[in-house]
């Protein structure tokens, strides 16, 4: 009879420590990154681009790819934002409780959502080798609008689904269409997980490589124009950890910090901003 | 009342910091159907579920007090929890079937206690399928999973798994209010042969169900017990106000 | 919207206004036109991706026959020859590696979320676990450089060689620490919070009446997890672990840095290997310059593309199946 309570307490304790295994290797990361990267931050770093000889171990910064990423993936989510929101506004208000539809409009957003980030930039650099684009800031966008569509949908789809169905319906039984039913009620009430869901995808689209490797290039400019290539931090780490010279691998890890950090942000940002956007929902 | 099985001292209950009983004293009595009846929200199942323990699965329950089964307080510490829930079991409103077969259900009980006999197990499954009314009807196929019964026949079975591992005490968390009236008589006829044997405590809202179950009446209210007695007496002769009043349908 | 209702005397005015108040219901047809048009994109990219990958990748299907290019070993471009296998090994190897050491911590962290942590415990672990996903692929490559390689190669390796060296699987060739199980217990941490976030919905979408009636016949948390919970959750834990794979064999930079590169067919976890990821990405810009290269790299994207819309495809309907809703 004590048997069956000292299994028990195995796999409890097996169950604690694997939870604690990858909370902890959470912190690790967080911890190497710091350890590594705090060094070599200084404000160059923010406020440079890249000089002569930079890679050589020369002044300069990381500006470049900080703008950059910022372009790209502002743009990126900007358009992806534009095209995931009548997609799931119309799945979660439009469609009828039996469409066939819609299902299929969701698998192929779940097969979408998980095609690796470098098929989607192999995806695209096919596509701009057939329309003759070059390496360029559009076309990291593009790419990244691509690779954010399926994230931003269905994160704001399962926000909108569940939404009680009651407060639609009240909405309707007043005559309201379903377009302002939509965009006045819907919205309002969804508004903090459809912001958390745009800032889950920007997220994304900021520290994703492989995707923006073939088709935003690379420069030490900071792109003045939509056809010009754009650097992005992601390769701008990638690049300087690369080389073999000290001084610029310990920028490198800089700019992984600050990636990190960017991203951190991101995502407290996201929270706060949910916080204080749910001020008109209903819970 | 002399030899109660089931003693309740100054039981509290709160939920997240709101009471849902208050200052609970009363007597179960042996081998009698009791039944615990109230409007809603007046901690009629959380009175019920803390003869098992079941209130600490709930989040943020906060329980205080003593209940004394056979003189034993089953809240002490050094109690093992599953030891009090073979001994009182409960029959939940919604019939759940573990996910496995007919056979295997029943058995649960025993075999997770750690009680094999191979042998034994047959006749046992037999016994309490019968005494639940349901051997007749899946006999020939104890085997199959326990999912395909109609929710009639799972709540009979739920009785049986019940049953299976003895319990001294049998609870009743509405266990007829999810069947079809059919099936609702035949788990109320179940409980009145096994109150010989068993001590049962019951919660409905149906007053007629209690009037035509109990031995014993608890009336609740707010979470206050208002009164509580044989059932002839509360039926026909109550002593509150608010009884009279909730006896004659005012809320 | 009050002035709809008044009628002004000019007539231009009182014509637009009268098309405008006309027009709420145009105006909710037209916008669930567009929106149900927008609905075909999602699907419409699906099929172009496969079909552009596939012209693309065509004249090298061409060129040699198909068992050929997934069973050649050898890969010289320069040459013609473009034998996948070393590549596709390298993928299977690293993605088998990391699910190995993932999978069963990720069970078991879920499990204790779902079933035993309090209330408070969920809301510290939960955001962590968000947090934990949206580290960038890069910084999981800089964490596996510093952190993990290092550890491989002079914890790990030295220690495995000397108890476990006369297995082949775990012979030490490779005195670098870049390889298969770097790459692994990089990616194994990278896909911890995707199995865990899956497997703790599947559980939780059990419901609560199954566990108490498990629980009222005297079971123990564990016996009713064991007996009446895992057998229902079963097949959504298996869909978890597949979606969790075709993220594992999806990840490009952080197995790129510190997985060795070097195209050769594995036979310890030691070895470095050669993901079909990392080829596509160490390689894209000399691509074009080499005749069939481009065909051969996006082939690699193609057969990259195939795995995941198999993988993912049917790990989605099991999983829609099991919970009953959509899930992940």
């Amino acid at each position: 009879m004590k048997r069956r309570h000292i299994e028990e307490s195995i796999f409890k304790a097996l169950m604690i420590g694997s939870s604690g295994l990858v909370v902890g290797s959470l912190g690790l990361i967080l911890l190497t990154v710091i350890a590594k990267g705090a060094p070599a931050l200084n404000l160059a770093m923010f406020t440079q681009t890249p000089k002569g000889g930079y890679y050589l171990g020369k002044e300069g910064g990381i500006l470049n790819a900080i703008v950059g990423s910022l372009y790209l993936a502002g743009g990126g989510t900007a358009l992806a934002l534009l095209l995931s929101l009548p997609i799931t506004l119309y799945l979660g208000s439009y469609v009828r409780r039996r469409s066939r539809w819609a299902p299929i409009v969701r698998l192929a957003l779940d097969v979408l959502w998980g095609i690796p980030s470098i098929v989607y930039g192999a995806f695209g650099f096919t596509i701009m080798a057939a329309l003759s684009i070059r390496a360029s800031l559009l076309g990291g966008i593009l790419v990244l609008a691509l690779l954010e569509l399926p994230i931003m949908t269905r994160a704001m789809d399962e926000v909108i689904r569940m939404m009680p169905s009651e407060l639609e319906q009240a909405a309707l039984a007043l005559g309201a269409t379903r377009l302002e039913t939509t965009l006045h009620i819907v919205t309002r009430q969804t508004l903090p997980g459809l912001t958390t869901a745009i800032l889950l995808a920007f997220g994304r689209g900021i520290g994703d490589a492989a995707s923006v490797l073939f088709t935003a290039g690379y420069t030490d400019r900071i792109p003045t124009s939509l056809f010009q290539p754009a650097a992005s931090l992601p390769l701008a780490v990638f690049f300087q950890l690369g080389t073999p010279f000290p001084e610029v691998q310990q920028r490198g890890y800089a700019a992984a910090l600050i990636l990190t950090v960017l991203i951190l942000l991101v995502s407290l940002g996201s929270r706060w901003l949910s916080a204080r956007l749910g001020r008109y929902a209903i819970r | 009342m002399n030899d109660a099985h089931i003693q309740v001292r100054n039981l509290n209950v709160a939920y997240s910091q709101n009471p849902a009983l208050k200052n609970i004293n009363l007597d179960i009595p042996r081998e009698q159907i009791v039944v615990i009846v109230g409007p809603s929200g007046c901690g009629k199942t959380t009175l019920l579920k803390s003869f098992n323990r079941f209130l600490e699965l709930v989040d943020g329950a906060h329980v205080s007090g003593q209940v004394l089964l056979d003189g034993v307080n089953i809240y002490d510490p050094a109690v093992d929890v599953t030891e009090i829930r073979k001994r009182v079991g409960l029959l939940a409103q919604r019939p759940y079937p573990l996910p496995m077969s007919i056979y295997d259900n029943v058995a649960y009980g025993l075999r997770i206690h750690g009680i094999k006999t191979k042998l034994d197990m047959d006749a046992v499954v037999q016994h309490y399928l019968e005494v639940a009314g349901l051997w007749d009807e899946v006999k020939d196929r104890l085997h199959t999973p326990a999912t395909r019964l109609s929710v009639g026949q799972q709540q009979r079975l739920c009785l049986a798994r019940g049953l299976a591992v003895e319990p001294e005490v049998l609870l009743g968390d509405e266990p007829a209010s999810a069947l079809d009236p059919i099936s609702a008589r035949h788990i109320e006829q179940r409980l009145l042969e096994l109150k010989q044997n068993y001590t049962i405590v019951l919660v409905t809202h149906i007053l007629r169900q209690a009037k035509r179950l109990a031995d014993y009446v608890i009336f609740m209210y707010l979470g206050e017990l208002v009164e509580c007695g044989p059932a002839h007496e509360v039926f026909e002769h109550p002593k509150e106000a608010l009884t009279r009043a909730y006896l004659a349908g005012a809320f | 919207m009050e002035s709809e209702k008044t009628t002004p005397t000019t007539w231009p005015t009182w014509f637009q206004i009268h098309l405008l108040r006309l027009s709420r219901q145009t105006k909710d047809r037209w916008a669930g036109k567009m929106f149900l048009g927008m609905t075909t994109l999602p699907l419409m990219l699906v099929i172009i991706m496969l079909v552009a990958l596939l012209m693309r990748a065509w004249p090298i299907l061409q060129a040699k026959p198909l068992w050929d290019l997934l069973t050649g070993q050898t890969w010289r471009p320069l040459r013609g020859e473009f034998g996948f296998y070393p590549f596709i090994m390298g993928t299977i190897w690293v993605t088998a590696v990391a699910m190995v050491l993932a999978v069963p911590p990720c069970l078991l962290s879920a499990i204790y979320l779902a079933e035993y942590a309090r209330p408070l415990t969920r809301t510290i672990v939960k955001p962590l676990l968000d947090l934990l996903a949206g580290i960038p692929s890069v910084v999981y490559g800089v964490w596996g450089v510093v952190a993990i390689v290092p550890w491989v190669k002079d914890f790990l390796a030295p220690t495995f060689d000397k108890c476990l060296g006369f297995i082949p699987f775990f012979a030490v060739d490779n005195p670098t620490g870049f390889g298969i199980l770097a790459g692994g217990i990089v990616l194994a941490v990278m896909v911890a919070p995707f199995i865990i976030a899956i497997t703790y919905e599947v559980m939780r979408s059990v419901p609560d009446g199954l566990r108490e009636a498990s629980l009222a016949v005297g079971a123990t948390r564990w016996q009713t997890i064991k007996y009446a919970v895992l057998p229902q959750t079963l097949p959504g834990i298996i869909a978890g672990v597949v979606l969790g794979s075709s993220r594992a064999l999806g990840e490009t930079m952080a197995v790129l840095m510190v997985v060795g590169n070097v195209s050769r067919v594995p036979s310890s976890i030691f070895d470095p290997a050669y993901p079909l990821t990392a080829l596509i990405a160490n390689n894209y810009g000399e691509m074009l310059s080499i005749p069939l290269y481009d065909s051969a790299l996006l082939g690699a994207a193609l057969m990259l593309l195939g795995m995941e819309v198999i993988f993912n495809g049917i790990s989605t309907l099991i999983l829609h199946r099991v919970t009953g809703r959509e899930i992940a």
